[in-house]
């Protein structure tokens, strides 16, 4: 069976980017993936509500792909999800679009690992801190899966971590696309970066 | 009469057929040319005589080209390149005299005759190589500039070869010379320097220089400050030929001038010409010029073709193939060590190497020169005229050498080193008016190269003084646009307020360049189903986006909230832009039922029709854009949630 991705990447410069263009670009160059550049498509924030959710209609996997911005998505993100999750679509009377799906979020992180946790200076994990899209996921009827993150992103290329990095990311899209990530694992997790070895059956 | 004309028909026709030929057979144009007279000449005797006097007219095509290279190159790259012409060129020059003379004592010529042999031999021919390195695209290279910069030094360099020739006389050939002297078929294009009319000759030596220096003054200080007012002048009246006439002047007074004092008119007019570089009027002055320049150099190598002499040859086929042949190797070394010393890397050392290796039309004037002055007898400088001819011949096939077997050597190496802002590659800008100064600010505040095309003297002026480059000239001309580059060019802006015009400049450029991006601005909504119809890729409507934003803040006036205000007006936009296909195709069908009527008010009347039907059927169907965004879901919606769980 093959699924098909939606990649929703939201990045406000993509000149000055290190990890997330590259990690875009190889998702982009992938078959089954669909990899929407949101600043480029909607400039102005002027999202297209009826395409967004006929291109959610024809995919099994959402992924949304960010740096992380204050502990949430970069504006156009949560522009779209107010615009293209409408009543009667995504939730309430008859909005069973989403239903069955899969959703998770492939994000950069400028704090290390450890300061996403009880006693670091960010507090929270990072799957904690993005509760409200865990819990959009849950509501919309999708199955939410951990984050996939890359932390300590503005030092990655200089410290040669990205690499691996992006191996993983490739491994974790192919495991996405032809079903084989074990998702209730995987949904144990805290996070999917560096696990995705075990997750593959 | 007649027979002029039959003439001018056959070099014509001859030009005609075998240029486009070559050039489809990948040959270049100039071999085409040299093919042409070959064919009109020698193999069918259908010219005769006549060759060297059109030759010495056609080489006027030289002066031209000179003029046209002084205008691309501005006085602050001339001076870049001081080191260059002098070192690189003096040296070639010096150095191949020295051996081509050297080799010339060897075959047992008296010294005086081996001299001039090395001179006639150390020119190569700036008329092939300038005019092959503008068609293949090689003058911007490195290796083009260096070429560029020898050529330009053995130009300087003939003048005082003219003056050194006449000392080299032979005695023995002194009377010799004087009995043939009426027998030679380049008699009429021959007669010295001192028959010519003169304003220096019979002067003292320190005079001479004085009114030398004076012209030259004249030359640089004239195009300097009474060209622009000249031609400013003249534009302002709107009348194209007289511009063209004022070209023409120009260029044929300086060389004139130049030739009255004894200098080269070649020099003159390249001296103008890198004046006029940096003026509002080089494009406009270059595409003037460029077809004489075209048609003078063309008949320039037909003649060189057609003086080939098929007696001659056959007589001296093994000297003469021998000749030539060291020639070229000879010339080619001597670069191609110069190219290493001078640093001129990779291909470039090659396009040096080879484009170089060729003796020139200099030559041909030398050799008609020596023989007067009876520095070389007849039946050598026969000979001599044919290795210069052939190895001019042969030149076209070194640059396909060039392409085919050096370039593709060196691509992979040179391709890892691209990725430069110079090679994001320029944009046209049409017409500098109100939008058109918009978009040109945008850009090159972005570090993007643009060149700003305009018909109105009285604007460019404008731009000019606030430090904008622009240039003089009706964009709506293919050969001005040519002559602002847009070969290289990504984007063509349109931004002219004639309509007709720049419908024509759209349709014109798709057709002639697929590839390039055309922007433009439409007056009015029939005005851009024109443009595109043309071919333009991205229309704006010049007062669309300025209405629309009225409108929101009339809106906002009348008390709605602004946000809901800028949502109303994107609904507008994007239901107009839904639209935009069945208005464009009805436009169309209207357009070819009835060609020309173009009954605009009736035709807007009717797509304002069915636009307000297409808005209208949308709100009644509740299903508008406006009202899609943040409508909040119904009252009791969470009660159903509460429920499910």
């Amino acid at each position: 069976m093959t699924n098909k991705v939606l990649l929703l990447f939201a990045h406000p410069s993509q000149d000055r980017s290190e990890a997330n263009a590259p990690l875009f670009s190889i998702a982009q160059q992938m078959p089954n993936i669909t990899a929407v550049d949101l600043y480029r498509e909607y400039p102005a924030l002027h999202i297209d509500i009826e395409r967004e959710q006929q291109r959610l209609r024809e995919h099994q996997v959402i992924l949304f792909m960010f740096p992380l911005y204050w502990y949430s998505t970069p504006a156009i993100l949560k522009e779209w999800q107010d615009l293209v999750l409408e009543y009667g679509f995504a939730y309430g009377k008859d909005g069973t679009a989403l239903h069955g799906k899969t959703f998770l979020c492939a994000l950069t992180a400028g704090g290390s690992c450890d300061a996403y946790r009880k006693g670091g200076y960010n507090n929270f994990s990072l799957r904690e801190l993005l509760r409200p899209l865990e819990q959009t996921a849950i509501l919309t009827g999708m199955h939410y899966l951990p984050p996939f993150a890359l932390f300590g992103s503005r030092k990655a290329v200089d410290e040669g971590r990205l690499a691996e990095h992006e191996d993983e990311w490739r491994r974790l899209l192919n495991a996405l696309i032809d079903g084989s990530l074990d998702l209730a694992r995987a949904a144990e997790c805290e996070k999917l970066s560096g696990e995705i070895a075990a997750l593959v059956r | 009469m007649t027979t002029y004309f039959i003439q001018a028909f056959i070099y014509l026709c001859a030009a005609v057929i075998a240029v486009p030929l070559a050039k489809r057979l990948g040959l270049g144009s100039v071999l085409g040319y040299l093919i042409a007279g070959v064919v009109i000449g020698p193999v069918t005797n259908l010219v005769g005589h006549e060759t060297g006097t059109i030759q010495h007219f056609a080489e006027f095509g030289v002066v031209m080209m000179l003029f046209l290279v002084g205008l691309e190159l501005e006085p602050k790259s001339l001076w870049a390149m001081r080191q260059r012409l002098l070192g690189l060129g003096g040296l070639q020059v010096s150095i191949t005299v020295v051996l081509a003379a050297g080799i010339a004592l060897l075959f047992g010529l008296s010294p005086m005759m081996s001299l001039a042999v090395g001179l006639i031999f150390s020119l190569s021919s700036t008329a092939i190589v300038l005019q092959t390195f503008n068609e293949k695209g090689l003058t911007k290279t490195d290796g083009g500039r260096a070429a560029f910069s020898v050529l330009l030094f053995q130009d300087i360099a003939v003048i005082p070869m003219l003056a050194l020739i006449p000392l080299l006389a032979m005695p023995e050939l002194v009377q010799h010379g004087h009995d043939i002297a009426h027998a030679d078929a380049h008699h009429g294009d021959t007669h010295g320097h001192h028959e010519e009319l003169s304003l220096v000759a019979g002067l003292p030596g320190w005079l001479q220089a004085i009114i030398t220096i004076s012209a030259i003054a004249a030359v640089v200080a004239g195009g300097h400050f009474l060209s622009r007012p000249l031609l400013r002048y003249v534009a302002s009246s709107g009348l194209r030929e007289i511009f063209t006439t004022t070209a023409l002047m120009l260029v044929i007074g300086i060389a004139a001038l130049m030739s009255l004092v004894g200098l080269s008119p070649a020099l003159g007019t390249f001296l103008a010409g890198v004046v006029l570089a940096t003026s509002e009027f080089r494009h406009e002055l270059e595409s003037d010029i460029e077809p004489f320049k075209g048609i003078l150099l063309g008949l320039f190598f037909i003649t060189v073709g057609a003086g080939i002499r098929f007696d001659i040859l056959s007589d001296n086929l093994g000297l003469i193939l021998g000749l030539t042949l060291g020639l070229i190797i000879l010339k080619a070394t001597v670069l191609f060590i110069l190219a290493i010393i001078f640093n001129v890397r990779s291909s470039d050392r090659w396009l040096l190497t080879l484009s170089l290796a060729q003796a020139g039309e200099f030559g041909f004037v030398l050799i008609s020169f020596s023989v007067q002055n009876n520095v070389l007898p007849v039946e050598l400088s026969q000979v001599l005229a044919m290795v210069v001819a052939i190895s001019m011949f042969l030149t076209p096939g070194l640059f396909i050498c060039f392409e085919k077997f050096i370039v593709p050597r060196f691509e992979a190496q040179e391709n890892a080193k691209e990725d430069d802002i110079d090679d994001r590659g320029t944009v046209i800008i049409a017409g500098i008016g109100r939008v058109g100064q918009i978009i040109n600010r945008m850009l090159v505040a972005n570090g993007i190269r643009t060149i700003v095309l305009d018909n109105q003297v009285g604007q460019v002026d404008v731009m000019r003084s606030i430090n904008v480059k622009s240039y003089f000239g009706d964009a709506s001309r293919p050969d001005l646009l040519h002559t602002a580059g847009i070969e290289e060019a990504k984007l063509l802006v349109i931004a002219i307020d004639d309509r007709v015009r720049s419908v024509e400049l759209a349709h014109h450029v798709r057709k002639t360049f697929p590839y390039i991006s055309i922007l433009a601005r439409a007056y009015d909504r029939g005005h851009s189903y024109e443009l595109r119809n043309a071919g333009a890729d991205v229309i704006i409507s010049e007062t669309y986006f300025s209405a629309v934003e009225l409108g929101r803040q009339s809106l906002v006036e009348m008390g709605m909230h602004p946000f809901k205000a800028e949502q109303l007006k994107h609904y507008f936009v994007d239901t107009e832009h839904a639209h935009d296909e069945t208005l464009y195709e009805s436009w169309r069908d209207m357009e070819e039922a009835n060609n020309f009527t173009g009954h605009y008010r009736d035709l807007f009347m009717q797509l304002e029709d069915l636009l307000r039907k297409a808005m209208s059927k949308d709100r009644s169907d509740g299903h508008s854009l406006s009202e899609r965004g943040w409508t909040p879901p119904p009252k009791n919606y969470a009660d159903s949630l509460e429920s499910d769980k």
